[in-house]
């Protein structure tokens, strides 16, 4: 599903080179549930954008469900983000005064999709991550974090992808509502879908059943657990 | 996907409606001026083109030229080398000439009961009411009889009756006296307007040969009215009053000609020439109004960019390419522009109809300017757009998304 061989990537800030990636070389199967973690400065936050394609490695190769996808043009890379990544942000990101039924279904506009055909999608994937019905036409600005996360989650299953990408979904949630929404994680992992998940705690890395540690750029360890 | 760029666009404007109304003024103001502007313009060309034509039409006027003594020109006007067999010559020798009025006029003090206002007498014959437009409101226009037998008559116009009998009295059958002499009022005019020039409404008309026996005491013409057979002729009817007049006062070289011909065309081209420089000089006023508020809407759409930058991230990270960021960004902006243009047409047709009402000038609303400010307000979405579309259009999605 997803394979990175040898990814470098030098950020240049006048004459001063960053290296945030040294070489990093691992693998990821369909319906695998893995945590990327690593304290900050470690390159995980650069890790996570290459396998979005929000970001290109400066060398190394990335296959994309068998496709090398590391030089592509911007076009292609929003088409591969549209067709084959779903994110879940940190700070949920949604849009202020807009309803959640319009948040979930903006990955879909300019898809050529109806609208009717839009709305029914949106429905049936807040349903799939168990939103209250009556919170559908709510303001998102108006929701808790926890119902937030699930609207930010159902964001980026609308468009059936082969991936979530989730970074730091847990950041700005309290103890119980990071279980909640971890727990959401598993389900839809027991579901089929691959997650992976960025993470600098320990705690939440825990939930997943792969743990790869990213630390100076590189991969210090890669343990996958049978836990549940 | 149009639509999908449309439903965006509201949605996006509508979240932030105190500010986008705000920006909306600025268009307003600039197009609405814009179209009073040059509303008023096209009102005062056409009130100035209707007042010429009030005149007459396809009018061509001969007047004496300046008389020289010694070498020095005493002036258009001063000669005294246009007589009434000039006049007849014209009528029945030049072609296409519809009908030829000559012109004694000079200004006289009149008196009537106690009344008296120094005004235009105008001595001519009946031809004059056809080449100069003149109807009748009270009574009738002198014959060809009373001209013969010089009949002390007298029409007045709507101003000079006015002056001397009070508004709207009927003065037919009471006298008046013009240089001392009595004549009698058979009938008054139609108003007709101010015509810049010489208002007719002032004039007092009596018959030619009375004002030569009575008033002034000579045979001279002050000019001679023509009205041509049409517009076409209007040229070479003034080309062979030129020769014929040439001809009869026995003058070989045209530079030295006694006499001068006006044609109405060319009063009517200066006027309008005027008023256009006038309409321009308001316009580009406007213009520069439309301007600032053209920057107004780049200066919103640049705060936009910036306050919406992790929208904008977002949008990049769920897929949505380039091209949709940079078309959502200028459409917003060409709506802003297009309904500031609409409300601005609106609000600018009411000025110009209350510039109308209360100011009493003419304005007129020409569809030519209405298009022209429409065009102009999407010209300036499109440009005042375009930069802050293609910055966030150009943003990092990372950067985007990690802005506070």
């Amino acid at each position: 599903m997803i394979e990175c061989k040898n990814l470098k990537k030098v950020y240049k800030n006048g004459d001063v080179e960053t290296v945030a990636l040294r070489g990093v070389t691992f693998k990821i199967e369909k319906g695998e549930f893995v945590a990327i973690i690593g304290p900050s400065g470690s390159g995980k936050s650069t890790l996570m954008h290459i396998l979005g394609v929000l970001d290109t490695p400066t060398s190394g190769k990335y296959f994309l469900e068998g496709k090398e996808v590391s030089r592509r043009s911007e076009d292609e890379l929003s088409d591969l983000r549209r067709e084959k990544i779903g994110f879940v942000f940190q700070s949920f990101n949604l849009l202020p005064r807009t309803t959640v039924l319009q948040n979930v279904m903006l990955p879909l506009v300019y898809s050529g999709m109806p609208i009717k055909e839009r709305e029914r999608k949106a429905r049936e994937t807040l349903k799939y991550v168990s939103l209250e019905e009556n919170k559908f036409l709510n303001l998102s600005n108006q929701l808790s974090g926890g119902q937030m996360q699930r609207v930010a989650v159902a964001r980026a299953l609308v468009n059936n992808p082969s991936i979530i990408l989730a970074d730091e979904p847990t950041g700005n949630l309290d103890t119980k509502t990071s279980h909640i929404v971890m727990k959401t994680f598993q389900e839809l992992n027991s579901q089929g879908h691959t997650i992976v998940l960025i993470t600098h705690e320990m705690e939440v890395a825990q939930f997943t059943r792969r743990i790869i540690s990213v630390r100076d750029g590189l991969i210090e360890k890669d343990t996958k657990s049978n836990a549940h | 996907m149009l639509i999908d760029l449309f439903r965006e666009t509201i949605r996006s404007l509508s979240g932030n409606k105190a500010r986008s109304s705000l920006t909306i003024l600025g268009i307003v103001i600039g197009i609405a001026s814009v179209i009073t502007m040059v509303a008023i313009g096209q009102g005062a060309k056409s009130t100035i083109e209707s007042n010429i034509e009030a005149i007459g039409s396809n009018l061509i006027i001969v007047m004496p030229g300046s008389q020289r003594v010694g070498g020095i020109s005493q002036g258009a006007g001063s000669s005294q080398t246009l007589t009434l067999e000039d006049a007849d010559a014209i009528k029945s020798q030049v072609q296409n000439v519809k009908a030829a009025a000559p012109e004694a006029s000079r200004r006289y003090q009149v008196t009537a009961k106690g009344n008296n206002t120094n005004t235009q007498i105008v001595g001519t014959l009946r031809d004059y009411l056809a080449v100069r437009n003149i109807t009748m409101n009270i009574g009738s226009f002198f014959s060809d009889q009373q001209t013969k037998s010089s009949a002390k008559v007298a029409i007045l116009g709507p101003t000079a009756r006015d002056d001397l009998f009070g508004v709207n009295v009927n003065p037919v059958g009471q006298s008046i006296k013009i240089k001392n002499v009595d004549f009698q009022v058979i009938g008054v005019t139609e108003a007709k307007g101010g015509s810049g020039f010489s208002n007719p409404d002032n004039n007092i008309y009596v018959p030619l040969a009375t004002v030569q026996h009575f008033l002034a005491g000579n045979s001279y013409l002050s000019n001679v009215s023509i009205t041509a057979a049409d517009q076409a002729s209007m040229t070479s009817v003034q080309q062979q009053i030129s020769d014929l007049l040439l001809a009869r006062h026995k003058i070989s070289d045209p530079t030295q000609a006694d006499f001068s011909i006006m044609n109405q065309n060319d009063i009517i081209a200066t006027a309008t020439s005027i008023t256009s420089t006038f309409t321009i000089l308001l316009s580009s006023i406007a213009g520069i109004s439309l301007l600032v508020g053209g920057i107004g809407i780049m200066n919103m759409m640049l705060t936009n960019v910036t306050e919406r930058t992790r929208e904008i991230g977002l949008r990049k990270a769920v897929g949505i390419r380039k091209v949709y960021i940079n078309l959502q960004f200028l459409a917003e902006a060409v709506v802003l522009t297009f309904l500031g243009g609409a409300i601005g047409v609106l609000l600018g047709w009411a000025a110009s109809l209350a510039v109308n009402k209360f100011v009493s000038l003419n304005t007129r609303i020409s569809l030519s300017a209405v298009l022209l400010a429409f065009g102009v307000s999407a010209v300036v979405g499109i440009v005042f757009g375009f930069y802050p579309a293609r910055r966030a259009a150009n943003l990092n999605p990372i950067e985007a998304l990690r802005y506070e």
